[in-house]
């Protein structure tokens, strides 16, 4: 698997993808017992994702089976195997969204960039996450669309809101690409 | 003068930061020095945000402006600030003052009225008083027997006395004991800590540290849902404030005693609740349960005496130590003490967050409170407890909100999510997500929550989906005894009560899906038919928008839509301008 986010370690275009900063992570918590859940925390911070080359790089320095660090990762939803687009759409499916419809928010998401749940679009900028509740349930329903900037959260959402907001985003996004 | 912002998420969330900014730049503009601009947690009024109080130089509360969107502010500047004269018509009204007025704010006494961000306010209104009492003019028995005499019970969900809990961990001797705070508001619909943290997170704190006192625990962990950003920065904030001021740290206030807190950010894992599964995640290992006893109180987080409760529990501490466990214990039902807050959310007119003396019926939180139901639409259910609760039908709104009376009806107290459902919600379907969530969310670890919840689930997506068959209640019936005497821990015992209760009191919606075909509640899509009624005009623009090219007929004639072709997608219900489609 070749690591395109990370670079690599030469800057030359070398297979061996750079880690100084998970290093630095790994030197604050690498020898704190019970700091997987941590370092796997800020290792997709830092990259986005958990790639299969960081896990073997978090077995390495902390001498845990690469099996026992991936079972951990698969256990929790907020861990992601793949990368993500710029923008990720976390969708709430909490019970007061559900009984609101969620479901249509859902898909207008799906009509408008036809993504499904854990998708990424092809243009990078979109990736579409259902989430258990984001605890915002008297604006159901709602989604978080978080990206470098931080986050921002859209309430009493309806199917033609939710697309006007996903245009305005990608319109925003094209004008800083040109 | 001071202007007060409720940035809570759901104050955020209506654009409260935007508000914020717009009095700033303007207040700033206008060089009004002696006006202060300053944020507070969450009110509990969440459908009237962004919300904006303004208090006059002696701290009274003048007018409390509610939906101040930026547009707003420059009148408000203008003739309220400056001209003195408040404007009226942006105010809250009358009505919406009930959604207060009938509410008793214990937990959330802080919410919505201090800055979460500043100790000082807090100290100011009668915080860290308790901590002092406790650490130097009580020893930990009496502290304990204090909480025993108000009668608090966990606020998590299994409703267990907090005093037998402490007690456990102080009578187990060991060089190291843990108190850990539950914040990982998992069930999906309750925002009741997340208020807490985010509007009054001293009150945690302060909380953890009496505990702490009373069990003999040195160290301490805070277990927060990563989701909730807002709530980990402002107890960040808040420990940094703490331990400057002396009450975290080596020898607090002098007594001797050492405490100090840590946050731990949870990645997402509803089991997590369970205490034995938590202690599991602070360790940094897959979140599984493990079996009881030991108790954590024996043997929890490494080996050591270890006590968790959630965040409602300790934000009631303060109190109770203050004020005494009997002033505490006034409050609710014999058995059940004190006050609960409760997230009223799904079909209801103003959602938002209440506390309520515990023992009042159900009927007046929804519709005193709550004022009733969206769109004036007919009551059916509330769903009680998240996925390891059940729906209490309409008949039953009598039902006083404590412990007995909840679990009576089959559903639970739980952490306090309640979810309204009008007539148009289905209580299969409702059945149906909360047993997605629970298979989803099943660690794996006991057989018959792992594969038993995924085949209940599949019987009921059969049931919304009009494949249904003769005894499938009964086999669902089966299934949920057993996955309930199978599971080890809670979330597998609980896991069937949607729909036990669903079955319980709304067996007829069962037996309409699967013997005619029909969903009562015109929600499950499988079986649905659209019909255009005779009030069409012929516009042709349902037929232009018919994704399937279903629907036919000449302009200005009534449209057909051909039921072969229809995929039940709603379309042409959504664009119809003359309510000509029906949905049936």
């Amino acid at each position: 698997m070749k690591l395109v986010d990370s670079g690599c370690c030469c800057g030359e275009g070398c297979e061996k993808p750079d880690f100084s900063q998970l290093a630095t992570v790994l030197e604050a918590y690498g020898n704190i017992p019970g700091s997987l859940i941590t370092i796997l925390q800020k290792a997709q911070d830092i990259y986005g994702y958990l790639s299969i080359d960081a896990i073997n790089y978090i077995s390495e320095k902390t001498g845990l089976m690469p099996a026992h660090i991936y079972g951990v990762a698969t256990f929790y939803t907020q861990f992601r195997l793949s990368p993500i687009g710029k923008n990720l759409i976390m969708l709430c499916k909490g019970t007061a969204c559900h009984v609101n419809g969620a479901d249509m928010i859902e898909e207008a998401i799906t009509e408008e960039l036809s993504i499904g749940d854990g998708e990424t679009t092809e243009d990078g900028i979109f990736t579409l996450n259902n989430v258990a509740c984001l605890g915002c349930c008297s604006l159901a329903p709602v989604m978080m669309i978080k990206n470098h900037d931080g986050d921002e959260t859209y309430g009493n959402l309806t199917k033609d809101m939710v697309k006007s907001i996903l245009r305005e985003v990608k319109t925003r996004e094209q004008e800083v690409e040109q | 003068m001071k202007i007060l912002v409720g940035q809570g998420s759901c104050g955020v969330a209506t654009g409260a930061k935007k508000t914020a900014n717009e009095f700033v730049k303007q207040i700033t503009s206008l060089g009004l020095s002696n006006v202060i601009v300053d944020k507070t947690g969450c009110i509990g009024s969440c459908f009237l945000e962004p919300i904006v109080d303004v208090y006059n130089d002696e701290g009274n509360l003048e007018i409390r402006y509610i939906k101040v969107q930026p547009d707003k502010v420059s009148d408000i500047v203008n003739k309220h600030i400056v001209g003195g004269e408040p404007v009226w018509e942006y105010g809250i009204l009358d009505v919406d003052q009930n959604f207060l007025s009938k509410q008793k704010k214990v937990v959330l006494r802080n919410c919505g009225v201090i800055n979460p961000e500043r100790i000082e306010e807090y100290i100011a209104v009668g915080g860290y008083k308790s901590t002092e009492k406790a650490l130097t003019s009580m020893t930990p028995e009496e502290v304990i027997e204090e909480i025993k005499i108000s009668g608090l019970r966990g606020r998590g969900g299994a409703g267990f006395p907090t005093w037998f809990k402490w007690n456990a961990a102080l009578q187990n001797e060991a060089d190291q004991k843990y108190m850990v705070c539950n914040a990982d508001e998992g069930d999906p619909g309750a925002f009741m800590d997340r208020s807490v943290l985010e509007g009054d997170p001293h009150s945690l704190l302060e909380g953890m540290i009496i505990g702490a006192y009373a069990m003999g625990a040195s160290e301490g962990v805070i277990y927060v849902r990563a989701e909730y950003p807002l709530a980990i920065a402002r107890l960040e904030t808040a420990m940094e404030q703490a331990r400057e001021k002396g009450y975290l740290g080596k020898n607090i206030m002098g007594s001797g005693f050492s405490f100090d807190l840590r946050i731990k950010a949870g990645a997402g894992a509803f089991v997590c609740g369970e205490e034995t599964a938590l202690i599991a995640s602070l360790e940094g290992e897959r979140g599984m349960p493990r079996l009881k006893p030991p108790f954590p109180a024996q043997k929890g987080f490494w080996q050591r005496p270890t006590n968790i409760n959630n965040v409602e529990t300790f934000a009631n501490v303060p109190f109770i130590i203050s004020n005494g466990g009997e002033t505490f214990g006034a409050m609710g039902t014999e058995k059940s003490k004190g006050t609960k807050v409760f997230a009223l959310a799904g079909k209801i007119k103003k959602g938002g967050l209440v506390e309520v003396p515990m023992g009042l019926p159900l009927k007046d939180v929804i519709f005193e409170i709550g004022g009733g139901i969206k769109n004036d639409k007919k009551f059916k259910a509330v769903q009680m407890g998240g996925p390891s609760g059940g729906c209490i039908p309409a008949d039953l709104i009598d039902t006083p909100v404590d412990y007995e009376s909840i679990t009576k009806t089959g559903a639970i107290v739980g952490s306090g999510g309640m979810i309204v459902m009008d007539e148009n919600t289905c209580m299969v379907d409702m059945a149906r997500y909360f047993l997605d969530f629970t298979k989803k969310e099943s660690c794996g670890k006991c057989n018959y929550c792992r594969i038993g919840t995924k085949r209940m689930l599949e019987i009921l997506e059969r049931i919304t989906r009009g494949e249904g068959k003769d005894g499938d209640i009964e086999l669902l019936e089966e299934l949920a005894q057993k996955v309930k005497d199978g599971s080890m821990c809670g979330l597998g015992q609980t896991a069937p009560n949607p729909i036990l209760t669903t079955i319980r009191y709304f067996r007829n919606e069962y037996e309409d899906h699967i013997y005619n075909h029909k969903c009562t509640a015109h929600s499950c899509k499988e079986l649905l038919t659209f019909t255009i009624k005779d009030n069409c005009t012929g516009c042709t623009l349902c037929a232009r928008k018919c994704p399937v090219k279903a629907i036919t007929g000449k302009v200005k004639e009534k449209h057909l839509i051909d039921q072969e072709l229809c995929i039940k997608c709603g379309k042409c219900e959504e664009v119809c301008r003359f309510d000509a489609v029906l949905r049936d």
